[in-house]
Parts: structure tokens; sequence; C-alpha cells
């Protein structure tokens, strides 16, 4: 079981018979999210290694792991908005124990969208482990 | 009669489906599927006659051969060249435009000397120039295109100057599909007594090239695109070229005679071949543009232009779709973006659910992506094998693609 924001997710996207409202949700999702302000934006917060650009700025605290993100790609911030749910709130030393691919795998998006390289999600899930290790 | 059904069978791949769905390939501008005839000459030519070239006597090194440099032939008759030995082998137009760099504009430039390319250039048309700037002082002066995505081959010309040693400009553009009138260009250049390099990587795919008619000084082809095997390719120089450039890469088959001081470098166009070729490639991009020829490059050149006229008209029916290049002599590319639909990697991810192969981001075209003011674009770019059913295709993909991003 992951955390209940994400187990949520699972729950809705067992409705989705097909990829087409699958990819809806991710985007509707993507779109919801709070955008990232311009002023954190910067070569620090930013993701390398993905098609399109992507940041994740994160904000530990407490011993919990938390992180916003954005991108100017609908479905890769619709990604970002499944990882918020995955990771946010996480104690620091639960992060690297979770299986965000496997977790992923169980939306039905493991066919195509994670496992796709170019958009960038094995790259953003490694600074999510990595910043998370640094602050623990 | 093109029928277009039939050659689609001579392409196994066309068959196979992609996500559940028939494969809809429209990336043919970042390289072709190869027809069948391609697959089994490499497959022969690993089965039963391969040896390396040039060097042994033996039965099979001969026959290699044989087969090896009767490509040379053959390109030229595809490029309307007469002496195939003005015929360069490369793995692609890259390959061929750095021994340009290299071996004649390298040794010929002087520091503020120019060279003028478009803005419409592939980056493997700007970054060996790049090199030059950076490393000897050359000068890069750019020319742009109006809002059609046009050429305007006077103003190419008027920006040829005193210092100005070489114009580099694509033939077509691979991002807008713009075909650049070269040979007005270099009527204008040779007046001035400036060389021209044509990239046509994209031309040579589309129509009929003769480089004697466009009066070029080096026109340079890229295997892979014209439905030949990856890292085969040639450049045709002029003599007159030949003779000003020096060898770029040092190896084998490319000398006469080395010695502990000395070397002799073997004649053109072994002189810029050096090391063990891309053999089997070359040989399939022998048999590709046989198959081209076969069909007829005005054949192809007419089925083209129908397909781009009928995606033209159905991507102009939907007012939230913007075609980059809307020049009416265009080859079948469509660089797009949707209207507030997020990016062109969300539009390719949904189309590739459909089957629909197209590419998204810059194009190997930053400057041009800069010029246009945007971050990147999809692209849709037709080949010989497309339909106009598969334009439909793409159009009803692209009406997901919004529905779902809008």
């Amino acid at each position: 079981m992951a955390q209940a924001a994400f187990e949520e997710v699972v729950e809705d996207f067992e409705f989705l018979e097909d990829w087409e409202d699958r990819y809806r949700m991710v985007i509707e999702m993507g779109k919801a999210m709070e955008p990232l302000p311009d002023a954190l934006k910067v070569p620090a917060t930013k993701v390398e290694g993905c098609a399109s650009q992507v940041w994740l700025h994160m904000t530990p605290e407490g011993g919990a792991f938390h992180f916003q993100g954005d991108s100017d790609a609908l479905i890769v911030k619709g990604l970002i908005a499944l990882l918020h749910r995955l990771y946010d709130g996480l104690p620091l030393a639960e992060v690297g124990g979770v299986d965000a691919r496997a977790e992923l795998g169980r939306l039905g998006l493991h066919d195509h969208l994670s496992a796709q390289r170019s958009n960038g999600l094995r790259a953003m899930i490694e600074r999510i482990r990595a910043e998370a290790a640094a602050a623990a | 009669m093109y029928d277009v059904n039939a050659i689609r069978r001579d392409f196994p791949i066309l068959s196979r489906e992609v996500n559940g769905k028939p494969l809809v390939y429209l990336d043919n501008g970042a390289s072709a599927q190869k027809p069948q005839v391609v697959i089994d000459a490499i497959t022969k030519g690993y089965a039963e006659e391969y040896a390396n070239v040039h060097r042994g006597l033996h039965y099979l090194s001969n026959l290699a051969t044989e087969k090896y440099e009767g490509v040379r032939g053959i390109i030229a008759r595809f490029l309307g060249v007469k002496d195939e030995e003005e015929i360069v082998y490369t793995t692609g137009t890259t390959m061929g435009i750095n021994l340009v760099a290299y071996g004649w504009a390298m040794p010929n430039l002087e520091p503020g000397d120019e060279i003028v390319l478009s803005v419409m250039e592939h980056h493997a048309n700007i970054v060996p120039w790049h090199f030059l700037r950076e490393r000897q002082g050359a000068v890069i002066k750019w020319v742009d295109v109006d809002s059609t995505g046009w050429l305007d081959p006077q103003k190419v010309i008027d920006a040829i100057g005193p210092r100005t040693k070489l114009v580099a400009v694509t033939h077509c553009s691979n991002v807008l599909g713009s075909i650049v009138d070269v040979r007005a260009i270099c009527d204008g250049a040779r007046a001035k007594g400036v060389p021209v390099l044509v990239d046509g990587s994209q031309a040579a795919v589309h129509m009929p090239v003769n480089v004697a008619e466009i009066g070029c000084d080096f026109y340079a082809v890229t295997g892979h695109k014209l439905y030949g095997p990856s890292a085969s390719g040639a450049i045709w120089i002029s003599r007159k070229r030949m003779d000003e450039m020096r060898p770029f890469m040092g190896g084998g088959d490319m000398i006469r005679e080395v010695t502990r001081d000395s070397v002799t470098y073997n004649d053109p166009p072994m002189k810029f071949e050096a090391g063990t070729p891309g053999i089997v490639q070359q040989i399939g991009l022998g048999v590709a543009l046989e198959y081209m020829m076969g069909l007829g490059m005005t054949n192809i050149a007419a089925h083209e232009a129908s397909l781009r006229d009928y995606a033209r008209a159905r991507l102009d029916g939907l007012n939230w779709v913007q075609v980059q290049g809307t020049t009416r002599d265009k080859a079948a590319i469509f660089s797009f973006t949707l209207d507030g639909a997020g990016h062109a990697h969300d539009i390719s991810t949904i189309l590739d659910k459909r089957g629909v192969a197209v590419r998204a981001g810059q194009h190997c075209a930053g400057p041009l992506m800069d010029h246009l003011g945007l971050n990147a674009t999809c692209r849709a770019s037709f080949g010989l094998y497309n339909t106009t059913e598969e334009v439909d295709v793409l159009v009803d993909a692209l009406e997901l693609a919004h529905e779902l991003l809008g």
C-alpha cells in the first residue's frame, strides 16, 4: 500500500476502461496542480534528461519529504502530480523504499507512459530519491 | 500508374501494428523505412558476398569491391553527375558537410572570412561552421526566411560580401518543407566567385535532383532518408573543389604510400575515404536508389505533391492547428502546434497511441525555432509510401489530442 493520496488515485483509475480516459485523468491532474512560480524555475531545480522541460523544487520539512514540480508538457505535469501523491509527506527515510514505477504500473499506464524513456520519469524519480537521501 | 498499395507491400514494416493500431509512419524526415530489396541486399551482402574492399585479391574481396564500387555510378546517375569519381562516400550528410568544413573550408578561410547560412539549416549544416567560427575566427552570416518560410534567393546573394568564402544552404527545410531555389542562389554566388554547398538530405528524397543544373559545388545526401541503410551516404564534390581540398580523416585506403617520414595520398575520391567503410550499407544504398529510380523520381514527387495538397487542406480545416511553413512549393513536411494544447511531446505521445509516428521537438534546427518563436513543434513528414487515408488517421488523432489536451 502506498500513501492514501495515491491509493485514492488507484481506486479512481480502476473505473477507467480505456487509455484515453486514463490519459485524460493524468492530464487533468496535471492541470489541477499548483504551478511552480517562475522564480523557482531555475537551473538548480531543472531536471535534465527529459524531452520536455521539468522542474522539481524540494522542500523537506520536519523529517518529511515535500516537493513542488512543474513541466511545460501536460502529460509530464500529470506524471509529476502522480509522483506528488506518491511521495509528498513521506518520512524522508521511506522515500528510497518506494518502487514508483511499480506503483504507477498499477494505474494501467505501464504499457506506455511509465516505460517511455523520453518523458523523464526515470530522471524525476532519481532526483527525488537523491534529494531525499541528501536531506535525511 | 503509381500504385501506392503495391509499393506499401514492398516495405515489410508498414504492415505491423503499434499500440494495437496499424502503423502510420509519418517520421520520414527523420529516417525512412526500408523496402524488402534493400533488406535482402544487406542479408545477401553478409551471407554470401562479404569481405573487406580494396584489399584482398581473393574472390570475395573482389566481389565485394565490385558491388561496393558499383554504387558510385548509381549515385552519380541519381544526382545527375557525369563523372562518378566526383562522388565521395560518407556515412550521411553530417559526415559530408564535416568533410567540406575540415577538408575544404579550414585550409581556405582566414579570420574574418564569412560563411553565409540560411536560418532554416539543420544543425548538421550549422555546427561544422561554428567549429570554424570558434577555432579560426570565421564569421557566420545568417539569412532569415519570411513569415511563410520562404527563403528569398536574392537575400542570400545580397548577403555575399567581399569576405564571403562559402554559401551553405539546404535544398529543402527539414522543419518547414520549404524548397529553396538553389539554382538562383548558385547563379548569383557564381557571379561573385563564391562556392555553394547544398544540403540535399531532404530534397533528394522528394524530387529529382540534377547537380549540373543546380550549378553548386557540393551536394550532400544521406542514405537512411533515401530508403537505404543507416550510415550510408555520399557527397558530390566538383572536381575543381576536390582539387582544392586536403584529406580530412587519415587511415587505410586513402593513402598510396606510407613510410616513417612521409605519406602520399590516393587519388580522389578514395583520398577522402579513410578506413574500412560501411560496405554493406553502401551496397544497400545503391539498391535503394535503384528502387526509387525504378518508381521514377518524377512520379514520387507527383505522389507526394498530392499528399501535400490533401494534408494541407485537411490541416487548414482545423482552426486550432497552426502549420509552420506555408509556401506553395514545399515538400510534404508539416510542422505544427495546437492552440493552447500543451507541448509537442504531449501531442506526439497521444498520436503514438493511435499508431501515428511523428517527431516532436526542435528538429535539430535551433536557430529556426528561435526565428519562429517556438520551443518545439510536432512534425508529420511524408514519404513515397504514405497515403491520403493516413492523412485522415493523423487528423482524427489530432482531434483526439486537441480534445484531451484542450
